[in-house]
């Protein structure tokens, strides 16, 4: 590519430094560097404000086709037949319908069936490639960087100048390699891996870097598992997180409807992004996959996180003075009690969904330890797929009835209370157990307390009303789910 | 883009860490589709009780502090959710520097594209600045970025950090998108070099 030839060496590379010498359109030492971008994902809420702007400066959308948008944080996730009920919402997905009409922007419609979270659909419909920059006016978009692709969460300003001009001003991150060596355990899954590193690194300890997720068990995990290990990249801090693809990259990518034409010659470019022999980190953290138990947060943020066999901490143990702060106005706001199990913790509400885990094999993993069982009387539990197609494939494998008869509400998709914008969230007091990305003070809803857990976890509590080690869960009906990324839907 | 040369105002400090963007602005006010008038609703559910009247308990209402425009802060600051409401809502509220030993990533970035000035210093300059802010009723500080500097009436002369292009377009209020415009034709070639179907006009802005 002729723009990378005045940046590319012959030295050896990581993944990201290749992604970025080939979009670099131009740069001046002790400046941004300005970067090419690929594909900009927009959604109704941080995109308003930046398509006012363009009409106000009367600029246009430079490359309108490498723009795709759908709305997602504040659909309703019930009967989608009926008006929005919430003006000001209506008003908000009305408003990105129609800056898509006059800008010539490609939009999945509420109605369309491949409409749902802007970071489950863009990899459902093969937008989200190997090599690619991709922003997103929203932090999950690191959720992408799965694929080996450059991409991370901008504000409105970046998102106008994006749309202005296909390009970005950017200071260079450093890069940090996680490397996560051996297998995980049976019932520990990628939600519970991504949460230990967080828990490793805190909230803030990833912060300036683009994290690369390497080794035995981030490579043995599935597409759908390395997007939840992404996603929550950006809950360390970090600017984006990224796993170099390969044949489960590759695999899941054939057939998608914008996956390349010619996808041999693709193949043959992507197969020389993955990070080379002797390329250096500026960092470099090693975890063993083996260490790794269940996870479950105590505080309010997704840093305050525990293994499910810990107990609530007591922040008198803490050495840094602000940190045993935070994790006292933490327990406090979370109504908990040092020293107390957190398998004692007795919940009122679950969540099994968002863009962390909305996808088809996190439903399976939760329907299969719901199956047989009844949501526990205190409980009231839903189910929100991340999309359209993940609904359908869903039902088509008789998972709604499952959750159905189990006790769970079988939602429309959507962000739904991953952050609360529309009807569901959490009464004040309430507590639940959620499969989303955020544990922050009134995140699902004024008041309400959020523990963060995997799929499997979340099915669990619904069931006991509490916490409990899904390690030792009697599954009653058919077999546990094994996830394998073969049986990733291409609908 | 408002340009920021110097400033002096009232400093209010607010002793918590991991602040996210989920309280500097929640999500029950993200739907409206104006940039402006955020401010009455920063720090919401911190800022009001149930009843809608003002949290006597929290920092920024306490009655000394009205007309505060320098936010004291601690560790990563503005954290979590991209949304760049909440340096809207920080700036409409009257705030226009923020300090705090470290930010996060997308909000610092937001800051500066609002003529927000967020200024990192280490964590004991960051104590010792808490501990006079506490002393010191009607605490003030006055920085002047041209000289990167901040200072006070009881002695204080502490210079900080902030990268140098930052700076320049702080201090002349300009515009991003003009300045990527500038490079319009590298844009062109780059995308000629891709073998992108060049645009039909003359591009970016008609």
């Amino acid at each position: 590519m002729a723009a990378s030839e005045d940046t590319a060496t012959t030295r050896p590379r990581t993944l990201f430094e290749k992604i970025w010498d080939n979009h670099v359109v131009h740069h001046e030492p002790n400046r941004q560097t300005l970067l090419y971008i690929d594909l900009q994902l927009v959604h109704e809420v941080t995109s308003p404000q930046a398509f006012e702007q363009l009409r106000i400066e009367g600029r246009r959308v430079r490359r309108p086709e490498l723009t795709v948008a759908t709305p997602d944080h504040n659909v309703p996730t019930s009967d989608r037949s009926l008006p929005i009920a919430d003006e000001i919402a209506r008003t908000q997905i009305d408003t990105l319908r129609s800056n898509c009409r006059e800008f010539g922007v490609r939009i999945y419609d509420l109605q369309d069936p491949e409409q749902g979270i802007v970071h489950i659909i863009g990899p459902e419909l093969g937008l989200t490639q190997p090599g690619m920059t991709i922003v997103c006016g929203d932090s999950h978009t690191s959720t992408h960087g799965a694929f080996g692709a450059l991409a991370f969460g901008i504000g409105t300003s970046e998102v106008q100048h994006v749309l202005a001009t296909q390009t970005l001003r950017q200071f260079k991150p450093k890069t940090c390699e996680i490397c996560v060596e051996g297998a995980l355990a049976r019932g520990v899954s990628a939600k519970d891996l991504v949460l230990y590193i967080i828990g490793q690194l805190t909230s803030a300890g990833g912060t300036g870097y683009i994290l690369e997720f390497t080794g035995s068990a981030v490579r043995s995990l599935s597409m759908e598992q390395r997007m939840t290990v992404c996603n929550m990249a950006i809950e360390a801090g970090a600017r984006g997180g990224l796993i170099a693809p390969d044949e489960i990259t590759y695999e899941y990518l054939r057939g998608r409807e914008f996956a390349p034409e010619d996808f041999e010659s693709a193949l043959e470019r992507w197969r020389q992004l993955p990070t080379d022999e002797g390329a250096v980190y500026d960092r470099v953290e090693r975890y063993c996959a083996g260490d790794i138990e269940p996870q479950v947060t105590w505080g309010t943020n997704p840093g305050q996180v525990l293994s499910v066999l810990d107990r609530v901490p007591d922040p008198d143990a803490t050495e840094r003075e602000e940190d045993r702060k935070a994790a006292a106005a933490a327990i406090e706001y979370m109504a908990l009690k040092p020293g107390v199990p957190l398998t004692d913790i007795e919940i009122d509400r679950v969540f099994i969904g968002s863009c962390t885990n909305g996808r088809i094999e996190d439903l399976r993993a939760a329907a299969a330890v719901v199956s047989g069982y009844r949501v526990a009387d205190r409980v009231g539990a839903m189910v929100v797929p991340g999309s359209g197609p993940v609904k359908r494939q869903a039902e088509q494998e008789g998972l709604d009835n499952i959750f159905r008869q189990s006790g769970f509400d079988w939602r429309e998709p959507g962000c739904s209370m991953c952050l609360a914008m529309n009807p569901d969230k959490l009464e004040p007091g309430e507590r639940c157990a959620s499969t989303s990305n955020r544990n922050f003070e009134g995140r699902q809803g004024k008041g309400g307390r959020t523990h963060l857990v995997s799929p499997a976890m979340a099915a669990a509590a619904a069931i006991k009303g509490h916490f409990v080690d899904i390690r030792d869960w009697n599954y009653r009906d058919g077999v546990e789910s094994a996830s394998p990324a073969s049986a990733t839907d291409k609908t | 883009m408002r340009a920021f040369t110097q400033h002096t105002g009232l400093v209010a400090a607010m002793d918590r860490s991991n602040v996210d963007t989920d309280q500097i602005i929640p999500k029950q006010f993200l739907k409206r589709i104006e940039r402006t008038g955020f401010g009455a609703f920063l720090f919401f559910d911190w800022r009001f009780l149930e009843d809608g009247t003002p949290n006597p308990e929290f920092e920024l209402n306490c009655p000394d502090l009205e007309g505060a425009s320098i936010l004291l802060a601690r560790q990563n600051f503005g954290c979590g959710s991209s949304r760049e409401h909440a340096p809207w809502a920080l700036d409409d509220y009257g705030f226009r520097i923020l300090i705090a030993p470290s930010f996060a990533d997308i909000f610092y970035n937001n800051c500066f594209q609002n003529g927000l000035l967020p200024i990192v210093l280490d964590a004991e300059v960051i104590e010792d600045l808490f501990t006079r802010a506490n002393t010191y009723p009607g605490y003030t500080l006055s920085v002047q970025l041209a000289e990167n500097l901040i200072l006070d009436d009881h002695g204080l002369k502490q210079s900080f950090e902030i990268d140098p292009f930052r700076k320049h377009c702080l201090l002349h209020g300009l515009d991003d998108i003009a300045l990527t415009l500038e490079h319009a034709e590298r844009i062109a070639a780059y995308e000629a070099a891709r073998g992108m179907p060049a645009l039909s006009e003359s591009g970016e802005s008609n």
